[in-house]
């Protein structure tokens, strides 16, 4: 506030200067204005297209529908298979929920381990941990794919599910780990004398007033498994197991047939979860995204 | 019997850290370490998944640089991709940094306008889309048509091998949301007293910019520019979904890991596949180590 103060105090020039200013500032909200409507347009196209009537879609860059119709929605989510988008996004929903509630855990203990605690090799583990972060997925995923169809786990859920239960995503680690290094430790210091072992202090003082960290950890990982391809289209080989991602690839074969509204319908309802994400916890992300740098 | 429990207790409380650490060490060691030991073997192997690996040595590596065209086609799309769309993606980010810096009414939803790209643009959604519009009959067209470009308007810019990788490229300058918020978070850090002492000096706000901004946040340039080359690389549901599964026509969206996938994941040749990732991994640190080497003069740290 005070350097704001000081800043405008500075600028306070000859009216007419100040006049340009505000000119300039309209200029460029106009100018921004135009960019962002650019930039979601294809967005939007996509969205309206989804209620148009299949023959008039690609007649128009326009908005607004010739003719207004559900049909895409309901000839979409029978997905032309044995399946139907149903069961798509039944198995996203549960995967992507799991993958939540492992990160949650695994990531948290993990980051009060390496923020607050000591331990021999401390140092060692960290600079591992940070390392791994590094690491392409592809480099271990020839031999994690071998052993989890060796353990006949292959087409199911567990190897997308089970690595979050063993913290191998390093980035929750940190934000949650620089997260807990802003708390003060007259915290822990003042639990820890009235009798509070060191489990106690990270469940009843830390994790609470970590709530902003955990929420930023909640919504990037619910998003990026939601729109996790790679992984999913590797392990999960059968219809029934296939979530909204590979249920949508199906379109990409259908193409030759027209299928261009439904395929759109489905893909508006495929982002429908994370723009509910982004209305509600649009802070915590860009908040998310400014302290760590993760990757959005 | 109470002794004991108090003896455990008391154990776990001085171990916690061990503790707490139990599922990261499990993770480290079963999903890291493991596999990348037994990758690099398997990289000198001819492992197929239904039989016993057998070690043929440097055959893997030889096989890439000699026999294998495909695998010189994925390492030119993905380093053509990695070096015209990052550069691009981060130049616009750091522009619109500085403009949004200024001050400008409804500045948080601009700013979110400019971030949801960022938050779908891996989706197979966003790539279906691409898909269609920059295909035959796209929208793409349609536009170059309306503003008079019609010997332009008949191409398309997913099929033809010429442009293919344009609407790749498009696709990740796109979403240059997520480096912009960081830029905008590390352009406020910048101390006001610099700025004014500056003003005073009667520098205008190009040179503020030139001379005092971007040297102070030229670490998180570094970072971000780090950060994209090795998102970049890892490219692989856009070009998928995109070149319709198959790396796109004369292979000109065939990035590496569709390559990796192609090998690994519909022939099985987990030994070759294996050698692949191998290659991947020193790409990506290769060119890491570079960013940070060709750099070093120009970021600067605070002492």
């Amino acid at each position: 506030m005070q350097n704001e103060a000081t800043v405008s105090k500075l600028n306070m020039t000859p009216l007419k200067e100040s006049r340009k200013t505000t000119r300039n500032k309209w200029i460029r909200f106009f100018v921004l204005v135009v960019a962002s409507v650019a930039m979601l347009y294809p967005l939007i196209w996509m969205v309206s297209s989804s209620f148009k009537p299949e023959e008039t879609i690609f007649q128009n860059m326009g908005l607004i529908p010739y003719g207004f119709t559900f049909e895409n929605y309901v000839v979409g989510w029978a997905s032309n298979s044995v399946v139907t988008f149903t069961t798509y996004f039944f198995n996203s929903i549960k995967i992507s929920t799991l993958s939540v509630i492992g990160n949650l855990i695994a990531c948290s203990l993990t980051a009060y381990a390496f923020a607050r605690l000591n331990f021999k090799f401390k140092g060692l583990f960290f600079s591992l941990m940070m390392l791994t972060m590094m690491v392409p997925q592809h480099a271990t995923i020839v031999p994690q794919f071998i052993y989890f169809t060796r353990f006949g786990l292959n087409n199911t859920i567990i190897p997308l599910v089970l690595p979050r239960f063993l913290a191998v995503e390093g980035f929750f680690i940190f934000l949650i780990m620089q997260f807990i290094r802003g708390l003060p430790r007259e915290l822990d210091e003042a639990a820890t004398i009235d009798g509070c072992s060191k489990y106690a202090v990270f469940f009843r003082v830390l994790l609470p007033l970590c709530k902003p960290a955990l929420i930023t950890t909640v919504i990037f990982t619910f998003i990026w498994s939601w729109n996790d391809f790679f992984t999913q289209i590797i392990y999960l080989r059968e219809a029934p197991m296939w979530t909204v991602t590979l249920g949508l690839r199906l379109f990409i074969d259908a193409t030759a047939r027209s299928a261009f509204g439904p395929m759109f319908a489905m893909s508006t309802l495929s982002l429908v979860p994370i723009i509910i994400l982004f209305i509600f916890f649009q802070k915590y992300l860009v908040e998310g995204v400014a302290t760590t740098g993760l990757k959005g | 019997m109470f002794k004991e429990v108090k003896v455990l207790s008391k154990l776990l409380n001085k171990h916690a850290g061990y503790v707490f650490l139990i599922p990261w060490l499990l993770g480290f060691l079963l999903l890291t370490l493991i596999p990348l030991v037994l990758s690099f073997y398997y990289s000198f192997t001819d492992f197929l998944m239904i039989d016993e690996p057998h070690f043929v040595g440097l055959d893997n590596y030889i096989r890439m640089f000699t026999t294998d065209f495909h695998f010189r086609d994925a390492v030119r799309v993905t380093l053509l991709y990695v070096f015209i769309s990052v550069p691009l993606q981060i130049f616009a980010s750091l522009v619109l940094a500085f403009i949004l810096n200024k001050s400008v009414p409804g500045l948080a939803g601009i700013r979110a306008a400019f971030y949801v790209p960022s938050l779908l643009g891996g989706s197979v959604a966003v790539a279906i889309l691409w898909r269609q519009i920059f295909g035959t009959n796209g929208i793409f067209n349609v536009l170059l048509y309306s503003i008079g470009l019609e010997q332009f308007s008949g191409i398309s810019w997913i099929a033809d091998p010429r442009y293919a990788l344009g609407s790749l490229v498009v696709l990740r300058v796109w979403q240059f949301g997520s480096p912009m918020i960081i830029f905008l978070a590390a352009i406020k850090q910048v101390p006001t007293s610099y700025l004014e002492a500056a003003t005073v000096d009667g520098a205008n706000s190009f040179t503020r910019i030139v001379k005092i901004i971007l040297p102070l946040i030229s670490p998180i340039i570094l970072f971000n520019l780090v950060m994209q080359i090795i998102s970049a690389f890892r490219v692989f549901t856009e070009a998928f979904v995109i070149s319709g599964g198959d790396g796109g026509v004369m292979n000109s969206l065939l990035v590496y890991t569709i390559h990796i996938y192609n090998i690994g994941f519909r022939q099985m040749r987990m030994g070759y596949a294996s050698a692949l990732s191998w290659f991947l991994v020193l790409m990506v640190a290769v060119f890491t180590v570079l960013a940070f080497i060709m750099t070093k003069k120009h970021v600067h740290y605070d002492e």
